[in-house]
């Protein structure tokens, strides 16, 4: 528990940008650690001067938080407008199958966390998913159900689940 | 870098000059790659490689340099090689095996690749090669926010600036004063890009007017809007042009600080801003005292979590804060009481990426292009049932027509174009009979569609306009931020109607019950999530009032796309 919030300490006292609020320090934890543990709630609370209630409400308001600790490989399915008219819900249910999931969540072996994404930014390239963040476009149902096997049989730390590219 | 001693504007020019002739006449091959999100998404890394591989193997010294969107999207990825003082040749589609052939002919020995190339920039007329402005998706284009995008390594300031960058603000400072900056961009007539369209110089006067010695300018780079990258893209291929806009909307208003503000998670568009922020800084062109003058603007990069309401103004502020984002009441105005409760103004990415151009070349210029009271250009970002992808900038006033069987090339497949999507998930659809209106802020307004943000998406005769609507409210309704009851209820309980027509269950007065919620909504929310958040229902009921009949009375959806399965998250913010 110590390395844990000697991490969170760590990433919440050396965000680089010279704004910095609870949003900001939720986002660094993040970034190191892939969640946020009620740990990095309390630090962030403290280092902010906020309270708990507060910390909490911000992090319980933008989706991308998880409060579990990161699978080991994480995909994004795009289920955006342009997406959906070139063939995301097949192509997520294809997924969904691959992988054994009813919806977006997590494998219950902690391999895999599926989440539905509003738009990945690369409309053009429709249907969008994004695997361990590399983005992949135009895709059938086949060649995306291909590609979250493909990954799930990389193995443990093929490619890793810390954000490890983000706000550096 | 040389903090104390920051080099002159003309040493600055100089320099980057030198660097850019070494790249474009210098002894060896420059290959540049499109490597912003969507060139990555057609497989640009993959491209990279082998282009690295090819190299080692057939001994070539080449530069390398990962550029960002140059619009054809459809083409990615999309690699281009300009041998020393040769035309620029580009070829798309281009998969690792073609990657290796081209550095074995065009790196390698000066040949190009004819038969793969799309096109070239500066050929001549018998090289075998077509001119790549010829390209219908380039041919109508004035490219005035997007000059570099595509051309220049956008991780490299010198680039910007031996391509005219920071010269409109190094004008600015050295030869007009904040009054007459501001002026100029009045004369453009620029209006915002972000949705609203409202004049850019107004908003600026409220906050030039204003005393006080902490005042903001913010970037919205929150593009929430799914099916519009634009200001991503901007970001991501040319940070600079933001940065230096943003300097300059802060000398010709006197604000002091700014923040370019972009959700977190998009990496590419992110590193760029703070690196680009980074440089400026140490070169003097951004910060204390800007190349030598008075005027300093300290800037930064704030980030958001997942929200699509931090896209507006005022719930953009709170984010900043580092709070939830929700938007505020109004008045106060921002313009009084903003961010951290000192006056500040909002722009759009695009509105700002076209300032230092209006700066350098005049608000006439700028005011020359486009149509009546929509000057300048329309940034889109055209996706869906086209056939060829991507994003342009094309004077205002041309026709919905042209953009779509032009310069997009129409609907692939021998299908029949449907419907348009424009504005994002709270504007609305127009149906193909409509393609005649032309690209203007009134036009589309009294069209019942906006311009938005500049997304066009196109369906064809497959698509489903309950199935569409639906998924669009399922959208607004997961982005409701939840703090006006209209908004979160009233997006919950379309939702809810959709779905039950979606499954062909709805009832004729379905109808009559989601105009109500709508109107709801309008007179109860505080931002424009609510408040336009019915557009997708009701200009799909304006154009397509048989297609819903067709569900809820013969219980029937005539293109069998609702008996696709359907996921959407289940939560949202509520
Ligand atoms: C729900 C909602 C989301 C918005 N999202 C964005 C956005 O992502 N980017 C943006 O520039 N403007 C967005 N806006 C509009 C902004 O409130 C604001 O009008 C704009 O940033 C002003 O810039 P402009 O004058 O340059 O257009 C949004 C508005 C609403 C109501
Ligand atoms: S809608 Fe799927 S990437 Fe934008």
């Amino acid at each position: 528990m110590d390395g844990l919030r000697q991490r969170i300490i760590e990433a919440v006292h050396h965000q680089p940008q010279p704004t910095v609020t609870v949003l900001s320090s939720l986002l660094a934890v993040e970034d190191e650690l892939g969640y946020i543990p009620k740990e990095a709630v309390e630090e962030v609370a403290t280092f902010t001067r906020s309270t708990i209630n507060d910390v909490w409400a911000v992090a319980s308001f933008y989706p991308n938080f998880r409060f579990l600790p990161p699978c080991e490989h994480r995909v994004e399915l795009c289920w955006g407008p342009t997406c959906h008219l070139k063939g995301a819900m097949p192509l997520i249910q294809a997924v969904l199958q691959a992988v054994g999931l009813p919806e977006e969540g997590d494998t219950p072996d902690g391999r895999l966390s599926l989440r539905y994404n509003t738009c990945l930014g690369a409309c053009a390239q429709a249907p969008v998913i994004s695997v361990d963040h590399h983005l992949m476009g135009r895709l059938s149902p086949q060649a995306a159900q291909d590609a979250v096997t493909q990954v799930l049989r990389s193995g443990a730390n093929g490619t890793s689940h810390s954000r490890s590219g983000h706000g550096h | 870098m040389a903090i104390n001693h920051p080099p002159t504007f003309p040493e600055l020019q100089a320099e980057a000059q030198r660097r850019w002739q070494g790249l474009t006449g210098g002894g060896r091959p420059w290959i540049r790659v499109g490597a912003a999100l969507c060139g990555k998404a057609a497989g640009a890394d993959a491209v990279l490689e082998a282009i690295d591989a090819a190299l080692k193997q057939h001994g070539v010294d080449a530069q390398v340099s990962k550029v960002g969107c140059l619009g054809l999207c459809y083409a990615e990825p999309l690699v281009d090689v300009q041998w020393p003082g040769g035309p620029r040749v580009f070829y798309g589609n281009v998969t690792p095996q073609m990657a290796g052939e081209i550095v074995a002919t065009h790196a390698a020995s000066g040949t190009p690749a004819t038969h793969l190339a799309l096109g070239a920039l500066g050929g001549r007329d018998d090289d075998g090669l077509p001119d790549l402005n010829r390209l219908p998706m380039r041919a109508r284009e004035v490219r005035i926010a997007l000059r570099n995008a595509g051309n220049i390594d956008p991780g490299d300031i010198y680039h910007y600036i031996a391509n005219g960058g920071y010269g409109a603000l190094h004008k600015a400072l050295t030869q007009m004063t904040p009054e007459q900056t501001l002026e100029e961009v009045n004369a453009s007539g620029l209006r915002g890009r972000g949705g609203a369209a409202f004049p850019t110089a107004s908003k600026w006067k409220f906050l030039a007017g204003s005393k006080a010695p902490v005042k903001y300018i913010l970037c919205n780079c929150e593009e929430g809007d799914p099916g519009a990258f634009n200001d991503k893209a901007i970001l991501e291929s040319d940070p600079h042009t933001v940065v230096e806009g943003m300097v300059l909307a802060g000398y010709a208003t006197g604000a002091s600080n700014g923040y370019i503000f972009i959700r977190h998670g998009h990496e590419g568009p992110i590193r760029r801003a703070q690196d680009a922020v980074r440089q400026a800084q140490e070169l003097g062109l951004a910060g204390t005292n800007i190349l030598g003058s008075k005027y300093s603007f300290q800037l930064e990069v704030a980030l958001t979590g997942d929200s699509y309401v931090a896209g507006e103004e005022t719930a953009l502020m709170d984010a900043i804060e580092g709070k939830r984002s929700m938007p505020r009441f109004r008045p106060p105005f921002p313009a009084q009481v903003g961010l951290f409760g000192k006056p500040t103004n909002i722009n759009n990415v695009k509105t700002l990426a076209y300032v230092p151009e209006i700066v350098a070349k005049g608000g006439q210029w700028f005011a020359g292009i486009g149509h009546e009271k929509s000057t300048g250009t329309a940034i889109l970002c055209l996706t869906g049932a086209l056939q060829w992808t991507g994003m342009v900038e094309v004077p205002m006033g041309i026709t919905l027509k042209d953009v779509v069987y032009e310069v997009a090339g129409g609907i692939p497949n021998g299908k029949k174009l449907k419907l348009l999507q424009t504005g994002g998930p709270l504007g609305g659809v127009l149906s193909a009979d409509k393609v005649d209106l032309l690209l203007d802020f009134e036009v589309l307004r009294a069209a019942g569609a906006i311009m938005g943000s500049g997304g066009i998406i196109a369906a064809d005769e497959d698509a489903c306009v309950v199935d569409l609507t639906r998924a669009l409210i399922a959208f607004c309704q997961y982005e409701s931020c939840g703090k006006c009851f209209p908004c979160r209820m009233g997006m919950g309980h379309l939702l809810e109607v959709l779905e039950r027509i979606c499954r062909l269950e709805g009832s004729p007065e379905d109808l009559a019950l989601m105009r109500s919620i709508g109107e709801n909504m309008q007179a109860g929310s505080l931002c424009g999530h609510g408040q336009l958040g019915f557009n997708p229902v009701s200009s799909a009921l304006k154009f397509f009032g048989p297609e819903f009949d067709a569900h809820i009375k013969d219980h029937c959806c005539p293109t069998g796309r609702c008996q696709e399965p359907r996921f959407s998250p289940r939560s949202s913010r509520r």
